[in-house]
């Protein structure tokens, strides 16, 4: 298993699987254009990007992780603690850019130390980050004592309620996030050691890839774009919430398994977890527009999500 | 081998789609409805109080003071609710009574309200109320409520920090022969004479008759839905439902859609409901949260003519009724529901028979 094999084998399979997902999508895009006159106006399309936009940079650091063969489930306890602390920061009078910055700093900080509790501290990914969680959502409760922070600085606002041309912010924040996480992966070596890394942990170090260096970054990456959803999303909000971001590990690991990435490591594509975001915010998006009873929601979004990967799993088949 | 690994990563797959739906549920269950609540303690008590409790205490400092000058203002649509304080009457009572008063905390303005509340019925009535304040501790409540029963207390009125933890000690009163009554909180066990709490239900059809006059009785409406299944949204929705359906016959309910009490689901579902429907007169959300992610979607789509209507009363809202952008919003009244448990607890020990359930009136907090 030399280094230039494995890019070959991963991409044969991965087209494929991502040719599924795409038919599934578009199949789904079809049913509910049928079903609803609204469903492909521009209005609306431009609407399902900007809510996906939040999953989607959370994805993006969910999908190194899991291609590193970890998972984060704390990404919804960091997006909300940095994004208080952004908040409350600009509340106080510090400047916008220093408040982001602050924000974007205590992300990377959080990712980090989980990084480093499993590789230093050899403790399983699930685990760690599960800690995090609950520390770090705790840690939101105290230092907000419960209490939302509410009306925002425009000129912070604007990345979330603001626009390039026609393009809302959020949209334009989550493009640039997936495209200079597409060149890292697939034009740099530390892009090539993180599939390594995620395929086979042990050969990796053995050819001499710095694997702990390379487990901490997925982890302070995934902070990072963890806080960076929490900034655009509370510039859409214009309120920080301590309760915010509740079960988005669920959302983004969703996104990322249902866009073909492996559970086990090394193989997945960013392009992948894209459409994956994609279906299932066109999915909430359809929910919504068909008034499908709150009932009855939980119900159909599961089983749609689970005809999208037999789908996908079918197509794949023969190419093994 | 690798065919096996994929089995095993689809059965991890559904495992963890099982745990993080049922997880998401319970913890969102949890918080959302403790936002309101007074902050720390509340969110960590959690998942048995959200389940049991039919309404969270709302711990709006300002909101509070607003609500009760406000009451008045309100008073066309909302008469009871408005003459309640001042109007139900206190019986005297036939014995010079003590009763103990148990309370959560009194570290939050909704608590204080209601102590004096029930301060005020108790001197009318002639008895003498003894009041306890557990600090938001379970430990502290057990012993505050061994303390009253030694004192051979002729009734308790118990505003329980936890609804399983305080079981043994209304256990311990229901040996002792002491009268229970909880206020605002439940108990999940023991011998309970009533159970005094806001009327979810009533404020429901509050929101519905202020929205239906708001909107001039015709037109598009949305409604914006609490986590499936807990008693907060069902009552809230029923109350709702029911008076648009009875008394607002020309309005159209066209959008039921569930935003689980979050601000940010508030915001996303009511995006995708401004684009299903280009017309909408009004929404009623289950609460104030959703209420305020969905008055961001309409100020982002430029859709100024709707009508908002939420319900708790918390601080953002307050702030947005006075700024104009939400109409109103259904308030609790803790010092009717000290009031009525005083009341009902002396009508008690007078040999009257009293109500399991007494539910409290809510008011509408809205702009002069």
């Amino acid at each position: 298993m030399s280094i230039q094999t494995i890019p070959l084998k991963v991409d044969r399979r991965i087209i494929s699987q991502r040719f599924g997902l795409l038919l599934s999508f578009l199949l789904l895009a079809l049913v509910l254009s049928l079903l609803s006159d609204r469903f492909l106006r521009v209005s609306n399309l431009v609407n399902i990007l900007r809510q996906a936009s939040i999953n989607g940079i959370v994805s993006v650091g969910m999908t190194l992780v899991i291609l590193s063969g970890g998972i984060d489930l704390s990404v919804g306890s960091v997006l909300a603690l940095s994004s208080v602390i952004g908040a409350s920061l600009m509340k106080q009078g510090t400047p916008v850019g220093l408040a982001v910055g602050a924000a974007l700093l205590m992300g990377v900080f959080l990712g980090t130390v989980n990084g480093l509790i499993i590789t230093r501290g050899r403790i399983p990914p699930f685990i760690a980050t599960l800690g995090m969680l609950t520390v770090a959502r705790g840690l939101t409760l105290m230092y907000t004592q419960g209490q939302p922070v509410t009306n925002l600085p425009a000129e912070f606002r604007i990345i979330g309620a603001g626009a390039v041309g026609p393009v809302p912010m959020p949209i334009v924040v989550a493009a640039l996030t997936f495209l200079a996480a597409y060149v890292v992966l697939t034009r740099t070596r530390y892009g090539e050691y993180l599939y390594l890394v995620g395929d086979n942990l042990k050969a990796a170090y053995l050819a001499g890839v710095p694997t702990g260096l390379v487990t901490v970054s997925v982890y302070s990456i995934s902070g990072f774009c963890a806080a960076l959803a929490g900034l655009v999303l509370i510039a859409r909000l214009n309120s920080a919430q301590p309760v915010i971001g509740i079960g988005y590990e669920f959302n983004a690991i969703a996104a990322v398994v249902v866009g073909g990435t492996s559970f086990s490591g090394g193989e997945g594509t960013l392009t992948g977890t894209l459409l994956g975001v994609l279906l299932i915010e066109t999915l909430n998006n359809g929910l919504n527009l068909l008034n499908v009873s709150g009932l009855w929601e939980q119900v159909v979004k599961g089983v749609v999500i689970a005809l999208a990967l037999i789908l996908y799993q079918l197509l794949n088949r023969p190419s093994r | 081998m690798k065919r096996k690994l994929v089995f095993v990563h689809m059965i991890l797959i559904a495992a963890w789609l099982l745990a993080a739906c049922g997880g998401g549920g319970a913890q969102a269950t949890a918080t959302s409805p403790a936002v309101p609540t007074s902050p720390p303690p509340a969110v960590e008590d959690t998942p048995t109080e959200a389940a049991t409790e039919p309404m969270e205490e709302t711990a709006a400092p300002t909101g509070t003071a607003v609500e009760a000058e406000e009451t008045p203002t309100g008073a066309a649509a909302t008469e009871p609710a408005a003459g309640g304080v001042v109007m139900t009457p206190v019986p005297t009572a036939s014995e010079a009574f003590t009763l103990g008063l148990v309370l959560s905390t009194l570290n939050n303005p909704f608590f204080v309200t209601l102590r004096d509340g029930a301060q005020a019925a108790a001197d009318e009535a002639g008895v003498e109320l003894v009041i306890v304040d557990a600090q938001d501790d379970s430990a502290r409540m057990t012993s505050g409520i061994e303390d009253l029963i030694n004192s051979q207390v002729d009734a308790l009125l118990i505003n329980p920090t936890d609804a399983d933890a305080v079981v043994p000690s209304i256990q311990q009163a229901n040996d002792a022969g002491i009268p229970v009554f909880t206020v605002d909180r439940g108990s999940n066990g023991g011998t309970v004479v009533s159970h005094i709490a806001s009327d979810n239900v009533a404020g429901g059809r509050m929101a519905a008759e202020f929205l239906c006059e708001a909107i001039g009785g015709e037109g598009n409406v949305v409604e914006l839905q609490g986590i499936a299944g807990t008693s907060a949204a069902r009552d809230r929705g029923q109350g709702f439902n029911e008076y648009m359906s009875e008394n607002c016959p020309n309005a159209e309910i066209v959008a039921q859609q569930t935003a689980n009490f979050n601000r940010d689901e508030g915001l996303t579902v009511f995006e995708n409901i401004l684009q299903a429907q280009p017309e909408i007169a009004g929404v009623f959300a289950h609460n104030d949260e959703m209420i305020l992610g969905a008055i961001q979607a309409a100020e982002a789509a430029g859709r100024t003519e709707i009508v908002f209507v939420g319900f708790d009363a918390v601080d953002d809202a307050v702030e947005a009724v006075n700024d104009g952008t939400l109409a109103a919003t259904v308030a609790q009244q803790p010092e009717l529901m000290g009031r009525l448990a005083v009341a009902t607890s002396v009508s008690h020990l007078n040999g009257d028979t009293v109500e399991e359930n007494i539910p409290v009136d809510l008011s509408l907090v809205t702009r002069e």
